[in-house]
């Protein structure tokens, strides 16, 4: 779900989002954990998506641990169901740009590290919130149910699996951003350019070139 | 909400727009570029056939994949080499400064910003870093920020941002002996959590910060991220403007001082700002601090117990099992003692002149231990011309420090400086998270540089204070 390169405007909407589950459960998971430095050494986030929280997948020698990213029975879900203060860390975009490319549409948790929920964002990918309780719940049912849907409503501030709906929060500007379509910043700011300019020429500090 | 704090001046004369999500459009002043970060959002900038709008207010260094021995290129990594092109590509097409390692102003991002005096007081400052926050220590307002964000930062010199709460944290009294800055943050960060300062932007005060150098106020800056918060800052004084005068950006221009010097004046926050939170800390209290864990916020003073994860508020209690085990501690005892493979002393939280200088006096006249391999790795090249100037790269050299290039290095793990299995190392850095120093079992502890250069000597956590020669900052 990557923002149109031919579109010079505001990006999707993205009112909610569908698919099943997949618990990585703790908290203060870090961005050197959902992706390893290492996988960084390249010029574009294509090809990342396998290297999704590697060491915790990983042994020494390739040997597979227990993970559930290395569990067949999720290996088509979207929603993934974490605990507090995930993303934790750098601010390496390539951690959402890992999990997106993996096939993850959607973050339902705790609580998220601020500049890791602004990078999903851009990437139109809602972090919404419940409390402790209500992740542990759904981490369950997930385990439970790999094949049931989530279905994930940023508009209304729900979360939708069996029979059960539960109230989750999500961040205003995010809400709006999604469900109006207006994650994608770039178009929208460069149509402001004159106040640009102002801004710049009242500021005692810039010397631009213009 | 705040009023009256630096935040919400600097806020204010930057914003430019209301966006139609209710975030503010706020202009950038300086963006800092390195090899990591930019290479894809400069790809996402000729797919939409976009130009740099502001050149002249970007600066760009190579830090993460440098190597850190042997320089010459192409590099002895392939990636890394590709990294490297692909910036020089990207800052001649854009017609962006770059300081690369031919010009001797080469660096890790946060400190040649610095060095070169274009990070100021009241500026607003991004990059694709984390520790962007560093910069604070000028009274700027500095962020760090996603690839995407920087794409918008290039395109059109702006960032969209919600405005956050100001958490003014004030350091009391005086540091003792082999006490640093880097202890206040580790203190600060324990004391409110890893995600303590999540929506709060903090504003470090008091007499312990006051009396600090520039230098000791940008660890702790640093580290701000490490608790939660985007960006920390401290209001500028004589300390900020004596640095400043001396830079490249002023030395030969002191008119410029001169008239920048009001604005600069202007955005200290004010005497009854109103602040969302106050926390209090006493600096007197404080005494050289270590991590047991593997998380920033799980730290100890040197001679204090490790906490049990009972003690612990519930939700911080699996992550405390999980990082005791894979450190190999037990609840009770002290992290002093504990055996060290590796001492490593760089990073952008403590790799400038006085960070070197204070473990140089450690180290002097003593030996590293047989069993550890250490290594000294200068934030910049200033740095290291500096500190060869002075002498201090022959102490270390003579104590049996390997002297290296200017670089990120092993506090990341991205270029050939690692630690191997399960290493434990002493670190002047920022993160102690599992595999963050290139092995997924290496255990990392984090400490101030003096710190590190007893650990060196001694082959284990050692309370520096019981060596003679401790620098009271």
């Amino acid at each position: 779900m990557s923002a149109d390169a031919e579109s010079d405007g505001p990006a999707d909407t993205v009112r909610h989002i569908s698919g099943t589950g997949v618990p990585v459960r703790g908290n203060d998971i870090d961005t050197d954990q959902i992706i390893p430095a290492r996988f960084m050494k390249v010029v574009t986030f294509d090809g990342l998506g396998q290297f999704s929280f590697f060491d915790q997948r990983f042994g020494d020698d390739d040997e597979e641990k227990a993970h559930s990213f290395n569990e067949d029975r999720f290996r088509d879900s979207s929603v993934l169901v974490v605990n507090a203060n995930f993303g934790c860390g750098s601010s390496r975009e390539h951690a959402p740009q890992a999990l997106m490319r993996w096939g993850i549409d959607a973050l339902v948790g705790e609580s998220f590290a601020e500049i890791f929920a602004g990078n999903c964002l851009a990437l139109g990918i809602p972090t919404v919130t419940a409390d402790s309780e209500t992740i542990e719940a759904l981490q369950a049912w997930v385990d439970e149910n790999p094949d049931g849907d989530i279905d994930v409503d940023v508009e209304a501030e729900t979360v939708t699996y069996g029979e059960t709906t539960v109230e989750v929060e999500v961040d205003d500007a995010q809400r709006k951003a999604l469900v109006e379509g207006v994650w994608d910043t770039t178009a929208l700011m460069k149509s402001n350019k004159n106040a640009v300019r102002e801004t710049a020429e009242s500021l005692p500090y810039v010397e631009t070139d213009d | 909400m705040s009023e009256g704090t630096l935040y919400d001046k600097v806020w204010d004369r930057h914003a430019v727009a209301e966006l139609p999500t209710g975030q503010t459009q706020l202009f950038v002043g300086l963006h800092l570029i390195h090899e990591v970060t930019s290479p894809q959002a400069f790809g996402m900038l000729r797919e939409r056939d976009m130009e740099v709008a502001y050149p002249e207010l970007t600066h760009a260094t190579v830090d993460h994949i440098v190597p850190t021995a042997d320089q010459s290129r192409p590099y002895g990594d392939d990636a890394a080499e590709e990294m490297m092109a692909e910036l020089e590509e990207n800052v001649r097409e854009a017609g962006i400064e770059f300081s690369d390692p031919t010009t001797g102003n080469q660096g890790i991002v946060h400190v040649i910003g610095p060095e070169q005096g274009i990070t100021q007081p009241g500026k607003t400052i991004v990059c694709g870093d984390s520790h962007t926050s560093t910069h604070g220590a000028f009274g700027s307002l500095a962020f760090g920020i996603g690839t995407s964000q920087i794409r918008d930062v290039l395109a059109t010199g702006c960032v969209a941002m919600e405005k956050q709460k100001v958490r003014k944290i004030e350091v009391t009294g005086e540091l003792s002996e082999g006490v640093e800055a880097k202890d206040i943050i580790l203190e600060v960060i324990r004391r409110l959590g890893t995600d303590g300062g999540v929506g709060y932007v903090y504003e470090y005060a008091g007499e312990a910060i006051e009396s600090l150098d520039i230098e000791g106020r940008m660890s702790i800056c640093n580290m701000s991220i490490e608790g939660g918060a985007r960006a920390g800052y401290v209001n500028p004084d004589e300390t900020t403007y004596e640095w400043l005068a001396e830079t490249d950006e002023f030395a030969d221009d002191p008119e410029k001082f001169e008239r920048l010097k009001p604005y600069w004046e202007s955005i200290r926050s004010e005497d009854d700002a109103e602040y969302d939170d106050v926390v209090v800390v006493d600096g007197d209290e404080l005494e050289p601090t270590v991590t047991w864990g593997t998380t920033p916020g799980q730290g100890v003073g040197v001679t204090q117990p490790i906490p049990a994860p009972e003690e612990l508020p519930e939700e911080k209690q699996d992550t405390a099992r999980m990082s005791q085990k894979h450190m190999g501690v037990d609840p009770g005892d002290t992290m002093e003692g504990y055996d060290i493979d590796v001492a490593f002393l760089g990073s952008c939280t403590n790799a400038r002149l006085p960070d070197l200088r204070r473990a140089a006096k450690i180290v002097e006249g003593r030996e590293v231990h047989p069993d550890v391999r250490a290594m000294v790795v200068p934030g910049s090249q200033r740095v290291q011309e500096q500190a060869e100037k002075e002498g201090l790269a022959d102490v270390f050299r003579e104590a049996g420090f390997d002297w290296r290039n200017a670089g990120c290095s092993m506090c990341l793990g991205m270029n050939e400086d690692q630690l191997e299995g399960d290493e434990a190392c002493a670190s002047s850095s920022n993160r102690n998270f599992i595999g963050r120093q290139g092995s997924k079992d290496g255990r990392t502890v984090l400490m101030n540089p003096q710190m590190v250069a007893a650990a060196a000597i001694e082959g284990k956590v050692t309370d520096v204070r019981n060596l003679s020669e401790v620098t009271t900052v």
